[in-house]
């Protein structure tokens, strides 16, 4: 392994500079460095101007999602060892940009918050029986639990690039796992979000949410679940005509 | 923001990718070997599929069998062409028509084979 | 902190070339516009089969000129990367639950398989019977 790796920062320094500019620096290379290491190593030594954000340094947070050579990672969990002798770091593509390597994160919370991300009980539950739920009821949405909101899927997903408005693959698999959880009723009150234009159906199952992400979530899988479902709803509303209350 | 009626489009489409996906190799194997001569037997000649396609259950099954491929290819088409390039909101709606319709003929003189004269 | 927001980069028209699954995925996509034309084609074959027997042998005679026997094999070719990307893809689609353990999805998409291997013999079967 070579003593050094050379990072291409892709910088933007708003209040300076009105475009982007490529920075190099030239980091020490140790074996058991991650690319988060080199980039505090340049904060510390090298430019202490450079800004990105990480925080649990274990890929549980979510916090230091960036593009490295043009691929969605999150930089804690990026051995250096394992990358060539130089690398490109850019912000996460799709979103827009604070600063550096910083992401704005609000379009996204935005779109949490409007999927209402929360347990919707039925209206007349009693406290004991509502909150039991069995191995089984809970193996069928856990998988979708997991979702770190690193926003590695935002980059991945061209329909978030073409259509800024839609809603996106975490959103949609977060409003899924309060759709499959056995103590949540509320999934025809967030068909109103997710089975909106904005919602899975902006989505063509391209897949590359699912191949980025982290922690297994499969993002894809699960929208493709709710455009079934959320199919079937619309079907039985209109043979039924039922009140949607 | 309200639930969309994509499920009116949807659901042709991911039924008609179904049926395409299950038996349109078939279909196209046997009548490509038969077409460049390779079976022999008659197995397209005229009185055989006519006789065939007679059957009133018959016709109801082609016009799912190939109708819903219609729908799919038909959304597909659309939504590529949009990931493509069509980006204006009018751009996009020429496109979702023009697509839809050559749909909506196609499968209006799909009706029309299947019932007229049998 | 500030909140200056650069404009968004639009999406370059080439971004489908950028990732080797992204060209997966506009490959698997293009296969409706053969899935399609081979549908029409079928159409047409049903007009001209209720029109009568002169006019099924000209149809026939069409799928079997040069130009007709390539459209044939390519569609042919399109139609079963269809099937291929559409089996693989289904298991995602319907995740089946025994207790608490999911059943492998090469499971599910194995009987996809099962079950085109048996419609295909229905259809090779009415296709000689």
């Amino acid at each position: 392994m070579a003593d050094t790796i050379t990072v291409r920062v892709l910088r933007y320094q708003p209040e300076a500079e009105e475009k982007t500019f490529w920075q190099e620096y030239e980091v020490p290379s140790r074996n058991d460095w991650v690319i988060l290491d080199a980039l505090n190593y340049i904060k510390d030594h090298l430019d202490g101007s450079l800004s990105f954000r990480w925080s649990c340094h274990m890929a549980v947070c979510g916090s230091c999602g960036m593009m490295v050579d043009d691929e969605p990672t999150l930089v804690c969990k990026a051995f250096l060892r394992d990358y060539p002798e130089s690398i490109e770091i850019k912000p996460l593509a799709n979103l827009p940009v604070h600063r550096d390597l910083m992401s704005d994160m609000d379009g996204f919370t935005d779109k949490l918050a409007k999927v209402k991300p929360y347990v919707i009980p039925a209206e007349a539950q009693s406290s004991e029986e509502g909150c039991q739920q069995s191995p089984e009821e809970l193996a069928v949405f856990r998988q979708y639990t997991m979702c770190i909101n690193c926003l590695l899927c935002y980059a991945a997903c061209p329909q978030v690039g073409l259509n800024p408005g839609y809603i996106g693959p975490a959103a949609l698999s977060l409003a899924h796992r309060y759709n499959l959880d056995s103590r949540d009723t509320g999934r025809r009150e967030r068909n109103e979000v997710t089975a909106s234009d904005e919602g899975v159906w902006e989505c063509t199952f391209v897949g590359e949410c699912s191949e980025v992400c982290p922690k297994h979530v499969d993002p894809a899988g699960a929208i493709q679940q709710m455009k079934l479902a959320s199919s079937l709803d619309w079907l039985l509303d209109k043979l039924v005509r039922r009140d949607k209350s | 923001m309200a639930a969309s009626n994509k499920p009116i489009i949807w659901l042709p489409f991911a039924a008609g990718g179904t049926v395409a996906a299950f038996v349109m190799p078939s279909i196209m194997v046997v009548v490509l070997l038969a077409t460049a001569g390779y079976l022999s037997g008659g197995v397209l000649d005229f009185e055989r599929i006519h006789g065939f396609v007679a059957h009133p259950f018959i016709r109801a099954c082609l016009f799912f069998l190939v109708g819903l491929p219609l729908w799919h290819a038909a959304h597909r088409l659309r939504m590529t062409v949009q990931d493509l390039g069509a980006r204006s909101a009018t751009a996009r709606r020429i496109l979702a028509y023009g697509c839809y319709l050559s749909a909506g003929v196609a499968t209006l003189l799909l009706a029309y084979s299947l019932m007229h004269g049998w | 902190m500030s909140r200056v927001q650069p404009k968004m980069p639009s999406m370059s028209y080439s971004w489908w070339v950028k990732r080797p699954n992204y060209i997966r995925y506009m490959a698997r996509e293009l296969t409706c516009v053969w899935i399609g034309a081979y549908a029409i084609a079928l159409v047409i074959g049903l007009f001209r089969l209720q029109q009568g027997a002169d006019e099924w042998q000209a149809w026939l005679a069409a799928m079997a000129s040069t130009p007709g026997l390539v459209f044939q094999v390519l569609a042919l070719v399109f139609a079963l990367y269809h099937t291929i990307s559409w089996f693989h893809l289904a298991p995602s689609t319907m995740p089946v639950w025994r207790g608490d353990q999911q059943v492998p999805p090469i499971i599910i998409e194995v009987v996809h398989y099962l079950v085109w291997i048996g419609i295909s013999i229905v259809v090779f079967w009415l296709a000689g019977g």
